[in-house]
């Protein structure tokens, strides 16, 4: 089943690119650079995040800057301080308009860290 | 006219089988859908007993997919007109319930979403790995070796077809006994006894579904079994029966052998609770010692009861496997020799474990996709055994 | 040999190391901004040296550290993850009561690394035993191969991770020696909570590290030594 709809997924892809032009509007976050080349990070930032938790969880290399957390702390939202809880939340918005589906948040923190530390006290 | 009402009947019949079938497998479906929403804590599986009901189903569904072969093997090797005739539904039952194994053992996986991955990073030295690759070049053997018989112009490869799946399903066997062979920690399992015992019980087992299902088929067909083919048929499972309960005693006496085991029969066979239960009265006599009446005791050995010991010997199958699997876990891990432990992780307890209703439904889920698979080939192609008048050897 | 040249030798070593001391804070200040970019290396083998007659029965001080700094309940039903436990010996001979933590024992040929079918257990270049939680799929194979029990699977959702250590159901976790801390310089959390010091972390290669002198003085021993895993977590007052 799952198959199947990942294979779909891949025919709509294409489809998707071609619908760019009238994307979602997104909650960028804090602002400021991104890691890379905005345009480039459109295009390749699975690639890039595929490649950094590689070399991370098994060689032991961490780059920070290239980190998922990093994402994080900067993209999650001045409002809520998260990249999923809303639609238009930075790492939910474009993928749901794209029809991809993620499943890095079930373990990855989406909240920025200080956040999550205020929690805790409390 | 009569005639016609009971074909009608026999078809809505059919349609009222399948949609049984459908039902269950739905049933199985949920039981996935539910898992992966909630996660295993609705099953009864835990982080003492790890493999749980969904196993015992899989690794029976997989072991008598390898075994139902041997009928095969006995005609297309050895050249038995009548194992011959019975080739084609051999191996038809044979994928059906390796699908079905397989099918139970991949969605009880924690991220059944990431099978691809088990494709693409694979560890050689890992069984499970080889077993990926033994599984579905089992699958695709036995495909091609059903090609060479149903279809006239390859009958001249038929005979390589069924070498190289009798070759193919001993090794698969044997992968599958290596699973628990290797697990050399542990006290029930990391014995080099447990392929061979795997191949032998595999050989009854297979057997005992091809003759549950035989006998349906020619219910259904109104057909009566030849008698002199039954009662070698029923011989043949007389030995089969009787080499694994070589095998399993062999196993238990070697593990009683050395010291360090003892503690383990001890509790499989003694003082276990349900465990030395259902080894004793559901393995040994359901599924070895009535069977064995069944079959040799004057006066029966005919085609009812032929099909209550097949029946029986597919129960103690069960109750073997459980008492194998959950029992071999459920025995404490011994991490101190000569220490008595306690912590809060069960150390030095038994461990303790609760099937729920899902693993049951993942369970049967499979058993349905066997069930559905044959049935539906068995209406649409021909699977009849076609016994000649006469048997010649 | 001169007395001149012992002495240029010493004085070559003495600002080698007054250069290291001055370098080395720098270095440290370099890892912090921008994490540790250098690969975990082979040269390294992390291990513990836990001395059973500092651990106080009773005591759970390592546990609770544990689960605070990887985000674990700290619940201990069936299907609850465990990274760590506190075990209670009692010698049948003897009667003698021993108390020590039990955890992943970070094997030179780990069992689970061999069994698991998609690579997703792992041992790092520098001794780390590891699941790839991006890999693995859930059988619990290396939960039935592992002799000690040490790891666990994930039964259920889980929710407000700590975002140093990403967990998530359907998988197999294990102690990870605190990866992510070591990797920063720190020592695993457990160590660092023993009031007792009974837990010595460090690298069982490097000739000077405490650890390597200790195990060399001192009598340890392996766990279940017989299976020939050579762990990494040793022991001493069994
Ligand atoms: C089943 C849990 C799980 C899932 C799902 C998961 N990860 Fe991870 N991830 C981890 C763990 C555990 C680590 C190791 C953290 C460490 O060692 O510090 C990690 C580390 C990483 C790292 C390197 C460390 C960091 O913070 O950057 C990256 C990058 C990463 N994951 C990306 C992803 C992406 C992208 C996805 C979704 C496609 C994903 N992960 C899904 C568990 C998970
Ligand atoms: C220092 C803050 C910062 C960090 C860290 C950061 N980004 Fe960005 N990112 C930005 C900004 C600012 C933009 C540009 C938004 C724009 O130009 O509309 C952006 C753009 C993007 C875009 C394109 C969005 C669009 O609207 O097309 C993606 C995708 C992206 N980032 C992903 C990531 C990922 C993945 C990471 C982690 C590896 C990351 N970013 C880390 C600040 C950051
Ligand atoms: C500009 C829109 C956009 C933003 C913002 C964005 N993504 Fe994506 N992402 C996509 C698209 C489109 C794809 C699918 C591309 C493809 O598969 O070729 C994708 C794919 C992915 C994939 C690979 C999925 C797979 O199944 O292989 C990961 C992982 C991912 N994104 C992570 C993130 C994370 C984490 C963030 C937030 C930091 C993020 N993305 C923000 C558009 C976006």
């Amino acid at each position: 089943m799952r198959l199947l709809a990942s294979l779909l997924l891949c025919l709509c892809i294409p489809a998707a690119w071609a619908a760019e032009a009238n994307a979602p509007k997104l909650d960028i976050g804090l602002g400021g650079q991104c890691v890379k080349d905005t345009q480039w990070m459109r295009k390749n930032h699975m690639h890039l995040l595929k490649h950094q938790r590689e070399e991370t969880v098994r060689k032991g290399i961490r780059e920070e800057k290239d980190a998922l957390k990093n994402c994080v702390e900067c993209h999650a939202s001045a409002g809520d301080n998260s990249v999923t809880a809303r639609e238009d939340s930075f790492c939910v918005g474009c993928h749901r308009y794209a029809a991809v589906k993620i499943d890095c948040f079930e373990c990855h923190a989406s909240k920025r860290k200080a956040t999550l530390a205020k929690k805790d006290e409390q | 006219m009569a005639d016609l009402s009971a074909l009608r009947s026999m078809n809505r019949l059919f349609y009222v089988l399948l949609a049984l079938g459908g039902l269950v497998a739905l049933g199985g479906a949920y039981a996935v859908f539910m898992m992966e929403h909630h996660g295993h804590v609705i099953s009864g599986m835990n982080n003492q007993i790890v493999w749980g009901m969904p196993h015992v189903f899989a690794i029976f569904l997989i072991v008598a997919a390898s075994g139902v072969l041997n009928v095969a093997s006995i005609g297309s090797v050895f050249g038995k007109a009548i194992y011959k005739a019975r080739a084609p539904l051999a191996s038809l039952l044979s994928i059906a319930m390796l699908s079905g194994g397989l099918a139970v053992l991949m969605l009880d996986l924690g991220r059944p979403d990431r099978i691809i991955v088990a494709a693409t990073n694979y560890n050689l030295t890992s069984v499970f790995a080889w077993n990926v690759v033994l599984y579905s070049g089992m699958f695709s053997l036995v495909i091609v070796y059903l090609w060479t018989m149903m279809e006239r112009r390859m009958n001249i490869f038929n005979k390589a077809a069924g070498l190289a799946v009798f070759a193919w399903r001993f090794i698969l066997t044997t992968g599958t006994g290596l699973i628990f062979a290797f697990l050399t920690a542990r006290q029930a399992y990391g014995s080099a006894l447990l392929p061979p015992m795997f191949i032998v019980l595999s050989f009854a087992w297979g057997l005992a579904v091809f003759h549950v299902v035989q006998a349906v088929i020619y219910a259904w067909n109104e057909k009566t079994l030849d008698p002199a083919i039954l009662h070698r048929k029923k011989n043949l499972l007389g030995v089969f029966v009787i080499g694994s309960l070589y095998m399993v005693a062999a196993y238990h006496l070697t593990n009683l052998y050395f010291a360090h085991q003892t503690a383990f029969e001890n509790f499989i066979l003694r003082d276990g609770g349900m465990f030395p239960n259902l080894f004793w009265w559901g393995y040994i006599v359901i599924g070895n010692l009535i069977p064995l009446l069944l079959i040799y005791a004057p006066g029966l050995g005919k085609n009812k009861s032929v099909m209550a010991a097949s029946l029986l010997v597919v129960l103690g199958a069960f109750a073997l496997l459980y008492v194998f699997i959950i029992g071999g876990q459920a025995f404490p891990l011994s991490i101190f020799p000569g220490y008595e432990v306690s912590s809060s992780f069960a150390d030095g307890q038994i461990a303790s474990y609760q099937p729920s209703l899902y693993e049951f439904l993942l369970g049967f889920g499979g058993l349905a996709i066997a069930f559905i698979i044959t049935t539906v080939s068995v209406r649409v192609l021909n699977f009849m055994p076609q016994d000649k008048p006469y048997i010649s050897d | 040999m001169s007395d001149i040249n012992t002495q240029r030798r010493q004085f070559l070593k003495t600002s080698a190391g007054a250069a290291a001391v001055a370098i080395a804070p720098g270095m440290l200040l370099y890892q912090v901004a921008h994490g540790n970019t250098q690969a975990a290396s082979s040269k390294v083998r992390w291990g513990m040296l836990i001395d059973t007659t500092q651990c106080k029965e009773g005591c759970n001080d390592c546990v609770g550290a544990c689960n605070k700094e990887n985000g674990l309940s700290g619940g201990t039903k069936a299907t609850d993850p465990q990274w760590i436990r506190k075990i209670e010996l009692k010698d049948i001979g003897s009667g003698r009561v021993t108390s020590l933590p039990m955890m992943c024992q970070h094997c030179e040929h780990p069992p689970c690394v061999d069994v698991c079918p998609t690579q997703a257990s792992f041992k790092r270049a520098d001794g780390i035993v590891l699941v790839d939680r991006h890999r693995c799929i859930g059988c619990r194979y290396c939960m039935m191969a592992c002799p000690y029990k040490a790891r666990s699977f994930v039964h259920e959702p889980l929710e407000n991770q700590n975002p140093d250590v990403p967990r998530g159901k359907g998988t197999v976790e294990a102690c990870s020696l605190c990866v992510h801390r070591i990797d920063k310089g720190q020592i695993p959390a457990c160590a660092e909570a023993c009031e007792n010091k009974a837990i010595l972390f460090g690298d069982l290669n490097d000739a000077n590290s405490e650890i390597h002198k200790k195990v060399r003085s001192v009598a340890s021993v392996q766990i279940r030594a017989d299976l020939q895993l050579n762990t990494g977590v040793r022991y001493q007052g069994l």
